[in-house]
């Protein structure tokens, strides 16, 4: 089985290609890029004046089963994932039941292994049921081909817990993502606090409570000496600590998500429930520090935080709302047209961000077109423009802050171990 | 009556989104209507046939009562719905209940609601009018309107005039109403209290802060002032009683300073002795009884515009 893909503009930073090229796949692996290709293939794609990159690899995402399946599937958020673009991701584990022991990440992997359609890697809780109170078992995690853990959606509030998590972590070589947010700061607050939450008459969520843990998780990583991920990143200050600290620390990386350049705590205006996220959409200036920490490298990747609720927890009171977004969909067109088209990041620092450093993070094989490698691929319409309608949305849930809005970049096919699983539809 | 101005909405959710000429019509609608409560028959049949529902999800006597009034005068008819009695308390949720409401052909909700945005969100799913009677900490667009027209009857202009507002401006949906329609028609807004009772950002509202009360009166031709609600500190957030009565309350001392016809307001109900003194409020310079008076003229004019603006957009849409 020969698939190959005809003139596209390739874009793999991995081996530094940026230009016109072919690229053939054999047998579901890459077997060449060059130009002109000339051989007789079972199927061509005419990729011409579209862009092919590395299948987009998603670090922060959740699928919601086991347990709320009525809000996503794993079937249902990997279909969705390869409409965007995404090829490999990562599912959070705050699931009923939570993923926070080997038996867990068995009943999720039989899951995966009968309704997944992209890849999907599995992250686990750093605490039992994410309270925060008893570490997990990581080194059996681990076994389990547990790749990362996180208590996402909380903060490990005692520091001594989560030393005590970064040290075992720091002798299994495990990946530690952590949600940065002193809730004892943050408690009942809805919106950005700030002119916003005034106005509307909301309780805010200040910047404090995002960064000063993110001060704290960085130090005790530091003195612990093991890798560190910050999710989630949403404001200035966020960004300077992890910058300045980048500069001494090991292995620190950190993601942002594409609302956080795109939208601001003025779109909260109207109580719109679906720019009720966590961290809150944050100022004006904020948005430009992101895009900001983006450019000059400070931001090491950037993922979705696709969290889809029902429409019965969304519309409704905003107090009273869920948090969350989804964001599978129409990551890659936000980051088109707020991050290419405004001239922040050139193609080759985009790919970085989407595939090539979250593959890097987790420690996988993927984000990289290289010769040999399962062919997971990309392609996509820079320039066609559309609206985003609740529609045509294949999640489960249909709580996007991006419906009825023009968008730009459409994922043409989504190529996954050299197989095409999505077309867009002409 | 304003000739130029139409009214176009549906509903009146706070003043924040209407223009400086909307909140004009509104109060010289209501000039026309107050002197329908001074007849022996206090009733005229403009919303003849028509239903309004209270929809209250906070305890509330006198916004109620005040709309019930008005709406009474108007000649419609007027059903009251307390959480305590409703399907509420079955779980049933707020645009549902505001869905029941329309099948059952009622042309006005007017609720008072805890939770901010609560009257923004149920008017965007229903056709029929809502008026917001308050809602969490975000506005109470009719209690403003009846301080400006308070205003406005005792001292003949808005504009220009310098109006302090006292008190828990945090937490307070009257203050947010009064500053947004204040500063609209052309008033020097002063917010006055403890600093952990400023809210972030009010400041681009276009108002003076102050945590001086000496400073907030001093030149002011109004102050209103609002209700401590020590029994909802939920958040630690107040000083004592009486060392708020001694920093912030108004008193006869504090009065002594302040313009001799400076007005006193306040939207009730009266915390005595805390935020205000007795002799204050029973005292000269007290509008506060004239303020529910006006409180049913401004209803009138609320609950008459709205239903105007509900059958234009029928006739566009048909």
């Amino acid at each position: 089985m020969k698939l190959l893909i005809k003139s596209g503009w390739v874009v793999d930073p991995a081996n530094n290609i940026d230009g016109i090229l072919d690229v053939l796949i054999e047998n579901g692996k890459i077997a060449c890029l060059q130009k002109d290709i000339t051989v007789k293939a079972d199927k061509i794609i005419d990729a011409s004046a579209k862009i092919v990159i590395p299948g987009i690899v998603d670090m922060h995402v959740h699928l919601r089963e086991p347990g709320r399946e009525d809000k996503e599937t794993v079937a249902s958020g990997t279909q969705a994932a390869l409409k965007g673009g995404v090829t490999s991701l990562l599912a959070m584990p705050n699931t009923t039941p939570a993923i926070d022991s080997p038996a867990n990440v068995d009943l999720l992997k039989n899951i995966i292994k009968k309704s997944a359609r992209c890849n999907v890697f599995i992250s686990a809780a750093i605490t039992k049921s994410r309270l925060g109170k008893e570490i997990t078992d990581i080194a059996g995690l681990k076994k389990s081909e547990v790749i990362a853990i996180t208590d996402d959606g909380s903060s490990v509030d005692d520091g001594k817990i989560f030393l005590k998590a970064l040290q075992k972590c720091a002798k299994e070589k495990m990946l530690v993502i952590a949600h940065c947010e002193d809730k004892a700061l943050s408690k009942n607050g809805v919106v950005n606090l700030g002119f916003i939450s005034t106005k509307l008459g909301l309780r805010g969520i200040s910047r404090e409570s995002e960064y000063l843990r993110i001060e704290r998780d960085i130090e005790l990583a530091q003195r612990v000496k093991t890798g560190l991920h910050i999710a989630h990143v949403s404001c200035r200050e966020s960004v300077e600590i992890i910058a300045k600290a980048k500069k001494k620390a090991v292995a620190l990386t950190c993601e942002t998500a594409p609302h956080y350049f795109s939208l601001s705590e003025d779109d909260v205006a109207g109580y719109d429930t679906n720019m009720k996220i966590n961290p809150p959409l944050r100022a004006k200036e904020d948005v430009l520090a992101i895009r900001e920490g983006l450019r000059s490298g400070v931001i090491d990747a950037i993922a979705s935080d696709h969290a889809p609720h029902t429409e019965n927890e969304k519309d409704i009171e905003f107090d009273r709302a869920e948090f969350g977004k989804i964001g599978l969909e129409s990551g890659l067109a936000v980051c088109v047209m707020e991050l290419i088209d405004k001239q922040i990041l050139s193609w080759p620092e985009l790919v970085r961000k989407i595939s090539l450093n979250p593959a890097k993070i987790l420690g996988i094989n993927k984000g990289r077109l290289s010769v040999g490698l399962e062919a997971d691929i990309t392609i996509l319409d820079p320039n066609k423009e559309f609206i985003l309608k609740k529609e045509t949305i294949v999640s489960k849930s249909k709580n996007s802050p991006f419906i009825g809005r023009k968008v730009k970049g459409a994922v043409e096919y989504t190529i996954l171990g050299g197989k095409i699983v999505y077309e867009e539809a002409c | 009556m304003n000739k130029e101005t139409t009214w176009v909405r549906k509903d009146l959710l706070g003043l924040e989104d209407l223009s400086r000429e909307e909140i004009k019509l509104i109060l010289s609608t209501a000039e026309s209507f107050k002197e329908v409560s001074t007849r022996e028959i206090k009733k005229v049949p403009a919303l003849r046939g028509k239903t309004v529902v209270n929809l209250f999800y906070e305890p509330s006597t006198r916004t109620r009562v005040s709309f019930e009034v008005a709406a009474k005068r108007l000649s419609a008819d007027v059903i009251n719905i307390a959480t305590e009695t409703s399907s509420v308390k079955k779980g049933e949720t707020l645009v549902d209940t505001g869905r029941n409401i329309q099948a059952l052909k009622a042309d006005i909700i007017v609720m008072r609601h805890n939770y901010s945005g609560a009257a923004v969100m149920l008017a965007r799913h229903l056709d029929i009018s809502v008026v917001n009677a308050g809602d969490g900490w975000h506005e109470h667009p009719t209690q403003a309107l009846l301080d400006m027209f308070t205003l406005k009857e005792k001292l003949g202009n808005i504009e220009g005039l310098n109006v302090s507002i006292v008190g828990d401006i945090a937490h307070s949906r009257v203050a947010r109403s009064n500053i947004w329609g204040l500063t609209k028609m052309g008033a020097k807004v002063t917010v006055c209290a403890p600093q952990m009772l400023i809210p972030p950002g009010i400041e681009k509202m276009a108002v003076r802060v102050t945590n001086d009360i000496e400073a907030a009166l001093k030149n002011a031709d109004a102050v209103n002032v609002l209700r401590m609600q020590f029994e909802r500190d939920d958040e630690h957030a107040f000083p004592q009683q009486l060392e708020y009565l001694k920093n912030f309350g108004i008193t006869e001392d504090r009065l002594l300073k302040a313009k001799k016809n400076m007005l006193v307001m306040h939207p009730g109900p009266l915390n005595r002795g805390i935020e205000i003194s007795s002799e204050v409020a029973d005292g000269t310079n007290s509008v506060i009884l004239e303020q529910v008076t006006n409180g049913i003229a401004v209803r009138m004019a609320v609950l008459f515009l709205v239903a105007q603006g509900r059958d234009k957009k029928n006739e566009t849409s048909n």
